[in-house]
């Protein structure tokens, strides 16, 4: 099953998108962006909340919206699963029924679907909170709750809108986690809607960048953050992010070790460098960094005030620098430089 | 909003506010007081005990509770359309539907006599087809009781609708309820509260309506003679039975409004 | 800060009580109670107290006759309760009896015209009613005024004497409510006052009750003690007795006792 759609909506006479994306069979793919980009509003015309004015929405060769053709599959005959942003489950109702809510939606017997719901609660671990209402769980546990109710319609196409948004900063790396182990087992397209390059970067395969109603670029989660093609991808999606080994204040990224801040932590970790945390020298510089390597520049491209250099092994990473210092340092493709960032300027943390 | 943030809201009200707030209280208490004062308490089970009484209250809960259902069952579709559905036309139904809280409820009732009537725009065909009368009747007791209090049924909810995140209504959806389905199990359990408070008021109009009552269905102890209609009657001739019958529609209101302020239309 | 928020929330309280103070006597008082004379009338009296309240302006220039017409029983209800009236004219010597008993009226009552009664039915007489035998009729819609109020008393006097047993399908809280159910058509017939058929617009006819039966209202009419006026509600009482007032009474279709 692949999702196709192209879709123009017209919102007022402000607002306009105009977007095509596609989603392969067992493929995550992230719709990044800014708020107010669109990212509600192509939510909104793929679950069919909203009809599209122009375009064609294909799931697996079934056409959901086709205002040419006269085709509008209302949403309740979608077979699309949403996790909403804040989820949006039903207050007054338990955790059981709200999991259960699309299968006694789709006439399925009261037994049949309290017993499917009470199998996704104990996959989820939430087997004792079934009888709670939906209005008392914690943000994990009611973002947990979200994902199985839309899942248990085996949906032909999983949304998550903003699906971590909710959370704060310590619950989000655990249920992330948690998050890309449920897209594994959906066997469908998923498409993550967020505005967080991180969790687009962990859990999208392609990811969809999207400005102003309009795409702006497309590609792997590398080719966005190591070749931005806007200003705002650059800005947005350029920090440096590593997967590597943590170890007394040592992680371990392929062959490079850098120098951590944070000696507590340990196991597999996410690194993020920003890329104006990083110096550029011609020589290997004075002081006392406590990171210092070289390397060759890639790439050198410029957005406005702001250039950005792509550099090469041992550690591919984007340095933003100024103009006047490609200048003064003669930066060009090819250049050998050296690098240096503080232990301190590398943020960690458990991935 | 959570207990712990309307408890730390302004503790001291501004002074104005609580001298004004006590004029209201005291002109509401006003005349219970004065009914109370002019209560036969000696006489009062031997006043209350009457078949006209009787009649009367069982009239009275009979077209209340006719007047609720049927405002639920007409009303809460109409607030629906009100909330939901764009139409040309929407502000003057609006108006239409608060037409009975603003015409005096006499002239409602006559207007109900000259469409409903045995000679009226629609009553005449209706009686020809079928000799129905409804004037003098228990069925235009209940129309003229209905139609009084629908109103505050159809505002309450749909400002309550209004006020509903349709997004819960889009997450019902997306996960294969229909319209009706949608409505049931996610719309009216989150308006109930609303819905609960809007039939209440509704009750609380029909079971002191007198106006439309008299003027359509007439007074006619044992027929059409509710509460109201008797303590008018009462009135004219003897004031303590008058005072009784009074005491006891404050006594059931005070009753079914207190318990259910408590029990039903507690703030989430 | 907070004491000047409290001065402001007590000049607020201050200027709110001098609104309501304003209010209160402007209501209350306004008014030189010695130009407006306060008559409180039976609905059966209406037409006929404001022609005699325009006459009465008339011949006594600056003076304002303020009619406070309703159900006789009512009105009495408001006297009793201490309402600020100069003079009350009843349907009924029964309802004035507790003014009079109660010491509220200067003197007696006065009874100043006589109303007979007569069946009403709506212009055309669908039902073809013809005369008090009709009333027995479980077949027609039949309305009187209730047993309470002057004109259903009266009327059960008029069917006791004729010797009809009344099919009654509402009892009206008033003349004026009752006739507007038979002009309507959905009754199809009452007992009101002939003056009231004589006004009626010609939504209702009127049939004659024989002398034998017919019963005459007597309408007494007393100055109220405690009026702000009683000097201007005894020379309004006795214009309604001259010569003058009763020949107005009179155009209306009432009767000189």
């Amino acid at each position: 099953m692949t999702l196709n759609a192209s879709i123009t909506v017209k919102r007022g006479d402000e607002f306009t998108l105009e977007m095509s994306i596609r989603v392969e069979e067992g493929k995550t793919a992230a719709l990044l962006g800014p708020n107010g980009a669109g990212k509600s509003t192509a939510v909104a015309a793929l679950a069919g909340l909203l009809p599209i004015d122009q375009g064609r929405i294909v799931l697996g060769g079934r056409v959901l919206d086709d205002p040419d053709a006269g085709v509008f599959v209302p949403p309740d005959e979608r077979g699309i699963g949403v996790v909403f942003q804040d989820y949006l489950l039903f207050g007054h109702l338990t955790v059981s029924e709200n999991v259960a809510f699309g299968l006694r939606s789709q006439k399925k017997g009261r037994d049949a679907a309290e017993v499917k719901a009470s199998a996704w609660l104990e996959r989820l671990g939430l087997s004792q909170l079934s009888k709670s209402k939906a209005r008392d769980l914690s943000g994990g546990q009611a973002q947990k709750v979200a994902v199985a109710r839309a899942l248990i319609i085996d949906p032909g196409l999983l949304l998550l809108d903003e699906p971590m948004a909710a959370l704060d900063a310590t619950t989000r790396v655990e249920v992330r986690r948690d998050l890309a182990d449920h897209l594994s087992e959906f066997a469908g397209p998923r498409l993550l809607i967020t505005h967080d390059p991180t969790e687009a970067f962990l859990l999208a395969d392609e990811i969809n960048v999207i400005e102003e109603g309009r795409i702006t670029q497309v590609g792997s989660a590398d080719d966005i953050r190591l070749r931005p093609r806007t200003r705002y991808v650059a800005d947005l999606a350029g920090s440096n992010l590593l997967t590597g080994i943590a170890s007394s204040g040592a992680v371990t990224v392929g062959t490079h070790v850098l120098q951590v801040g944070d000696t507590a932590i340990g196991g597999s970790v996410l690194a993020t460098i920003h890329p104006r945390a990083i110096s550029v020298h011609r020589q290997h510089p004075e002081g006392s960094p406590r990171n210092v390597w070289k390397t060759t520049i890639v790439r050198i491209e410029h957005f406005g005030d702001r250039v950005r250099v792509q550099t090469g092994d041992p550690l591919p990473l984007a340095v933003e620098v100024t103009p006047a210092a490609v200048d003064a340092l003669r930066l060009k493709g090819d250049s050998e430089i050296w690098l240096s960032v503080k232990a301190t300027e590398i943020g960690v943390e458990p991935g | 909003m959570s207990r712990a943030q309307s408890s730390h809201g302004p503790s001291r009200p501004p002074i104005a506010f609580v001298v004004l707030a006590a004029i209201a209280v005291v002109f509401f208490l006003l005349p219970l007081i004065g009914l109370l004062a002019r209560t036969p308490w000696s006489d009062l089970v031997s006043l209350l005990a009457s078949e006209v009484v009787a009649d009367a209250l069982v009239l009275s809960a009979i077209a209340s509770f006719a007047a609720v259902t049927i405002s639920t069952v007409v009303g809460v579709p109409l607030a629906w359309v009100l909330a939901r559905v764009d139409f040309r036309g929407r502000a003057l139904v609006r108006g239409l539907v608060l037409l009975p809280l603003v015409l005096p409820p006499v002239v409602g009732g006559a207007a109900l006599l000259f469409a409903l009537g045995r000679r009226g725009v629609v009553g005449e065909p209706l009686y020809e087809a079928t000799g129905l009368v409804l004037p003098f009747s228990i069925w235009g007791v209940v129309i003229a009781v209905t139609f009084v209090s629908m109103p505050f049924l159809v505002l309450t909810v749909e400002g309550a609708l209004r006020n509903v995140d349709v997004r819960f209504e889009g997450a019902a959806a997306s996960l294969g309820a229909g319209g009706w389905t949608v409505f049931r199990r996610v719309t009216l359990p989150m308006i109930g509260p609303s819905l609960a408070a809007g039939m209440v008021l509704t009750w609380a109009r029909a079971i002191g309506e007198f106006g439309a009552t008299v003027t359509f269905a007439g007074n006619l102890a044992g027929e059409t003679q509710t509460l109201p209609l008797a303590v008018f009657v009462a009135l004219e001739t003897n004031r303590d039975t008058a005072t009784a019958l009074s005491l006891l529609m404050v006594a059931i209101s005070l009753t079914v409004l207190v318990l259910l302020r408590d029990r039903w239309l507690r703030p989430q | 800060m907070a004491a000047s928020t409290l001065r402001y929330g007590r000049l607020r309280v201050v200027s709110a009580v001098a609104v309501i103070g304003f209010l209160l006597t402007s209501c209350g008082g306004s008014s030189d109670a010695s130009d407006e004379v306060r008559v409180s009338a039976a609905s059966s009296l209406s037409l006929a107290f404001a022609a005699l309240g325009s006459a009465f302006e008339a011949l006594n220039p600056g003076v304002d006759v303020v009619l406070n017409i309703g159900g006789s029983s009512l009105l009495r209800e408001q006297i009793l309760e201490g309402a600020p009236v100069d003079v009350y004219a009843s349907a009924s010597t029964d309802t004035m009896a507790p003014i009079v008993d109660g010491g509220l009226s200067d003197g007696n009552a006065t009874v100043f015209v006589r109303g007979f009664l007569a069946i009403a039915v709506p212009a055309g007489n669908p039902a073809h009613v013809t005369g008090l035998d009709d009333f027995g009729n479980e077949e027609l819609l039949i309305g009187l005024c209730d047993v309470v109020v002057p004109c259903g008393a009266y009327a059960r006097q008029v069917m006791s004497r004729a010797g009809v047993e009344p099919a009654v399908d509402t009892n009206e809280p008033n003349v004026r409510s009752l006739l507007t159910k038979i002009e309507a058509g959905e009754l199809d017939a009452g007992i009101v006052y002939m003056t009231d058929v004589r006004s009626a617009s010609g939504g209702v006819e009127g049939i004659e009750i024989p002398d034998a039966v017919n019963v005459a209202a007597d309408y007494p009419i007393a100055v109220i003690v405690e009026g702000p006026n009683t000097v201007g509600g005894r020379a309004f009482v006795d214009f309604v007795m001259s010569g003058v007032g009763q020949e107005i009474l009179a155009g209306f279709g009432f009767v000189t006792p």
